[in-house]
């Protein structure tokens, strides 16, 4: 039998070069230029000038505006992360125990939406949310609500819509896990006269922590990222992160102090991220041993 | 194996079940019912239904023309994603050496680092090399954040692959050249068929990254898209929506034939 890995000869990062020289010149100097920049002076008159200077970094430290803006975001992504984990939870288990001809049907209808452009199902949730929307025409004509309900320019909609966007992510975290669940640790628990919820949270959930967790992080980190969604559904009235940094660019054309809520941004992601995972690795050792 | 022995969906179960899947599939059901309507507002289309919407697009010519835009792009950054992902995934899985991790990680990054810090860093990179406005610096950096898609797939094809027929088509005489396009990428084919195809979707689909530095010359459908929805009245929106919403599932439903798409959409190894 033929060995299936060689020990690394020289050729190996001459294979890689192609895909190395792409990410060095599209993605670190990219990366490092607006890193530059985000040190650079902003001038109103003449534009960014080259001089070096905290100034943007102080400006956004210590302006509370910009602090409401990263708490907002970052509450913002651990609600949807909740509601993700709260949702998505209990449908994988569901889909688990379907026949195999229905799980793949659901799957397909389930996961699917994550192919289709995200400016396609946040229009199709604008439609859905308006204020002549169809939530609204069903909550008045059931007689359930007096006048409209404001759904549209809210946090609350663009969570509804997020949540929407980011389940398929949870399912997938948590399926994977599933995957590697030993059926029969399951009935030994039921056969020793566990009940079905005591053979849930003390057999099974155990084992699907690691994937909840990654799953999280997913979802978490994409929702801090997400632009078009709660451009499009919060609208000016939810002011976050990264329509914040959109306008910085877009609109005022203040790109240092854009470059530096972007650099923090990426800091922040990258942040939760490590942490996470060192959390992860520490507390689930033995799971992944 | 099998997880179904858990137990069986109660009724309760089976209800949250549908409430689930109405929620997934409602904003895209509304959006085509949308498309229908003969209103020049955003209505259902039960009082009167008409095809006005679809025709509508042919006068759009920014919809068109960022539609083919789209199309292209996809097309030549699927294929230069995949081109440069084939032999760093050879590498990959097939020699252990130090910086392999750092390696895999820095191929996959684009999946980490926010869409809008990209745009950000692309637009600053190209304001200045004076690259704005090209539609070939725009392939480049849509290739760059495909890569992740093409390199999974074709690694998930690679590893646990056996040597024997390369080695024994080398030993009769093939050389190195055929012997990769012969065998092993005929192989490997239907991860390098499924990362490509990902590969593609993603690039059409990608919004937040292009919205930085498309201009006038260069926007993408998505981009097209997202300046009409956020003005809002436009029912345009939604014929060109139903007909993304077609073409994906035709996509899902050729990917399905070739590759599975459990393969493509959960990684499976």
């Amino acid at each position: 039998m033929a060995e299936k890995v060689t020990r690394g000869n020289g050729s190996q990062w001459l294979l890689s070069l192609p895909a190395l020289a792409m990410f060095l010149g599209l993605l670190i100097v990219p990366l490092a230029l607006t890193a530059i920049l985000s040190f650079n002076v902003f001038d109103a008159v003449r534009g960014s000038q080259s001089n070096f200077t905290f100034g943007n970094y102080i400006d956004v430290l210590s302006d509370g505006y910009y602090y409401e803006l990263f708490l907002r975001t970052a509450g913002m992504s651990l609600g949807v992360t909740v509601i993700c984990v709260v949702l998505g939870l209990p449908e994988t288990l569901f889909l688990s125990r379907m026949r195999s001809v229905w799980q793949g049907t659901f799957f397909v209808v389930i996961l699917g939406p994550l192919l289709i452009s995200v400016v396609v199902r946040t229009l199709g949730w604008s439609i859905l949310l308006g204020r002549d929307g169809v939530i609204n025409n069903v909550l008045i004509s059931l007689k359930l609500a007096q006048r409209p309900v404001q759904l549209m320019f809210t946090m609350t909609g663009v969570v509804i819509v997020l949540t929407h966007v980011m389940l398929p992510f949870m399912i997938i975290a948590i399926w994977s896990t599933l995957q590697k669940v030993d059926a029969q640790v399951a009935h030994a628990a039921r056969s020793l006269g566990a009940g079905p919820w005591t053979t849930f949270r003390r057999v099974i959930l155990p084992q699907l922590l690691p994937g909840i967790l990654s799953g999280s992080i997913i979802v978490f980190t994409l929702s801090a990222s997400a632009f078009a969604t709660p451009a499009l559904i919060g609208g000016r009235r939810v002011k976050l992160v990264t329509t914040a940094i959109y306008d910085e660019f877009l609109s005022s054309l203040n790109w240092p102090l854009g470059a530096a809520i972007a650099v923090l941004l990426l800091l922040g992601i990258a942040f939760v991220v490590v942490g996470s995972n060192r959390l992860i690795e520490r507390r689930f050792k033995q799971v992944f041993a | 194996m099998s997880t179904r022995s858990i137990g069986e969906n109660g009724p309760a179960a089976l209800l949250f079940h549908t409430l689930f899947t109405a929620f997934i599939v409602a904003p895209l059901i509304v959006t085509i019912l949308v498309s229908f309507s003969d209103k020049g507002y955003i209505s259902m289309p039960f009082e009167g239904a008409s095809l006005r919407w679809y025709r509508a697009i042919l006068d759009a010519p920014d919809i068109i023309g960022a539609f083919w835009l789209s199309v292209w792009l996809g097309l030549g950054s699927a294929t230069l994603a995949i081109a440069v992902a084939i032999p760093a995934a050879i590498a990959i899985a097939r020699y252990r050496f130090s910086g392999r991790d750092a390696l895999m990680a820095l191929l996959l990054s684009p999946l980490m680092v926010p869409h809008v810090v990209l745009g950000v860093a692309f637009l600053r990179f190209f304001s200045m090399l004076s690259w704005t406005g090209s539609s070939i610096a725009l392939l480049l950096v849509h290739a760059l954040i495909v890569v992740p898609y093409a390199l999974r797939l074709t690694l998930g094809a690679l590893i646990g692959l056996e040597r024997d027929a390369e080695l024994a088509a080398r030993s009769l005489g093939a050389s190195r050249w055929t012997s990769f396009r012969r065998i092993l990428l005929a192989l490997i084919m239907p991860g390098v068929v499924g990362g490509w195809s990902l590969a593609f979707i993603q690039s059409f689909d990608e919004v937040t990254m292009t919205i930085f530095v498309a201009t006038p010359g260069t926007t993408t459908l998505p981009v097209a898209l997202y300046h009409r929805v956020s003005m809002l009245t436009d029912p345009v929106t939604t014929s060109v929506s139903t007909i993304m919403i077609v073409g994906t599932m035709g996509l899902m439903f050729v990917l399905d034939r070739i590759v599975g798409l459990d393969n493509v959409l959960i990684g499976k190894k």
